[in-house]
């Protein structure tokens, strides 16, 4: 091959040149592999139960940040509790999707009351509930408790109200329960652990 | 920096580090135990930040109709007659089988998209794709899909990112009925095992574990009824990579690459020693009294 020495100049131009430009990255970068990063790492872990059915599976809820006093916290994910004796980390596909339900929009995050004879559902307070629900048990109550049978016997009855309890709660928290409710008179006590 | 250790790259010639050998992991799909509650689908959804969209019911309990880039596992429901008038109702959980062998990683064409860590799992790296779909032909249980959003290629990843930090599988640690479990690969093996002598005992004779040899054994296994029908299930019965991979990737593409470079080099040449196409000026000043 013949090459002048103006033609050995432009081959090591044009390599020297092309050189340069993958230096300045005009070439395929190494290929990194990275598994994507656990999202999870230093999120806050809440413990809680599973609001669908009776079973009251354990739950981890993870929300963003640590409780900083400026960082507003947010539920990024749901799963099973592996050290509750319930269910030890699994969960239907209703408690595996918890997620989407604490984020729907149609989730009741607030009370509402819908007075006798309307068709419209109002926001109240916690505190207007409460003293609400307290007004109408008390009322309810005074009208109708049966203090004494017919023999004359105490019964200390309230039969015009029922309570519906949770069945997600703890053994302490259902004696509790049940302990207020029998305090108040109230016979009719249920609850939906019955699946 | 990678998180996990990598035992094979797509489309690299450069050897992958090979010194550590993580632990073989695997998952385990019992069949006989799964009541296709599919608590594994949504915790897959779930944990991936994936939402597949709301479609129509297609007849079957089956939804969605098949895996898509956002569904990644599936359940698979199959009314068959193993043997005449015995209706029995088969439910598969599919997914990415993590193939020793993987037929995605030899077919794709962009270094590093598809990687192998050394614990067995086979993971797609999306930043690396290019959307050209080969890991969908060469996948021998077809399992990857394109996502229209980004032309990029999707799978189940069996959760690298938790598996990286010492956690099971979304799907896994979900299930209410035990039939999906995960550690070891030997230990996954030694459960089959107990679980083939059990349903061995109850009348399923032809109950195996399903590892197919033909793409190296799997990081996801089966234990099937009916192993001698793979088919009944929607398996393949001996998968294996499809030789146009082999002859795409060992002879078509270097063939291919080594023409281009020869026409590069061959043009370089050519314009260094003959210089470019010029016109002399006898033939231009020609052409001019000509017109």
């Amino acid at each position: 091959m013949d090459l002048s020495r103006r033609q050995f100049f432009k081959v090591c131009g044009t390599c020297a040149g092309a050189t340069s430009l993958a230096m300045l990255g005009f070439s395929p970068n190494e290929a990194l592999a990275e598994a994507r990063t656990f999202k999870l790492a230093h999120t806050t872990e809440t413990r809680n139960t599973c609001p669908y059915c009776s079973v009251s599976c354990g739950v981890l809820l993870y929300s963003l940040g640590d409780g900083s006093k400026n960082a507003q916290a947010a539920i990024i994910h749901v799963e099973g509790d592996p050290d509750h004796p319930v269910n030890r980390g699994t969960l239907c596909p209703k408690g595996a999707g918890l997620l989407d339900f604490i984020h729907s929009e149609n989730r009741l995050q607030h009370p509402e009351f819908r007075a006798a004879g309307s068709d419209e559902w109002q926001r109240i307070s916690w505190d207007e509930a409460f003293t609400r629900i307290a007004r109408h048990m008390k009322d309810d109550r005074d009208a109708n408790f049966i203090e004494n049978n017919d023999t004359g016997e105490t019964v200390n009855r309230w039969l015009s109200a029922g309570m519906l309890a949770s069945s997600a709660a703890s053994n302490e928290t259902g004696w509790l329960t049940v302990k207020m409710a029998r305090s108040l008179g109230l016979v009719a006590l249920d609850n939906q652990a019955r699946i | 920096m990678a998180t996990l250790d990598i035992q094979a790259r797509s489309a690299t010639t450069t050897p992958s580090p090979g010194v550590r050998q993580q632990l073989d992991v695997a998952k385990l799909i019992d069949i006989s135990k799964c009541i296709g509650c599919k608590a594994c689908q949504v915790a897959c959804m779930e944990w991936n930040d994936l939402r597949d969209e709301v479609g129509h019911n297609t007849g079957s309990y089956q939804y969605p109709p098949d895996l898509n880039s956002k569904s990644w596992t599936l359940m698979r429901f199959y009314e068959v007659e193993p043997e005449p008038n015995r209706l029995e109702w088969l439910i598969r959980k599919d997914g990415c089988m993590h193939c020793v062998d993987p037929g995605c990683l030899a077919a794709c064409p962009a270094p590093g998209a598809i990687v192998q860590y050394s614990n067995g799992i086979v993971d797609f790296n999306q930043d690396h794709c290019i959307g050209c779909g080969y890991c969908i032909a060469g996948c021998p249980f077809d399992i990857p899909r394109l996502a229209e959003i980004d032309q990029k290629a999707y799978k189940c990843t069996l959760c690298s990112d938790r598996i990286s930090v010492g956690r099971e599988p979304a799907c896994v640690k979900t299930c209410p009925t035990g039939a999906i479990t995960f550690g070891s690969k030997s230990d996954m093996l030694t459960h089959a095992s107990t679980r083939v002598a059990d349903l061995n005992s109850r009348g399923f004779q032809n109950a195996a574990l399903y590892d197919p040899p033909g793409v190296g054994g799997t990081h996801v296994m089966y234990v099937l009824q009916h192993a001698d029908r793979p088919e009944l299930y929607g398996l393949p019965k001996d998968p294996t990579i499809s030789p146009m991979v082999e002859l795409w990737t060992g002879l078509a593409k270097p063939l291919a690459i080594a023409t281009m470079a020869f026409v590069g080099f061959a043009s370089l040449f050519h314009y260094v020693t003959k210089g470019p196409n010029s016109v002399s000026k006898e033939i231009e000043k020609e052409e001019e009294e000509k017109a």
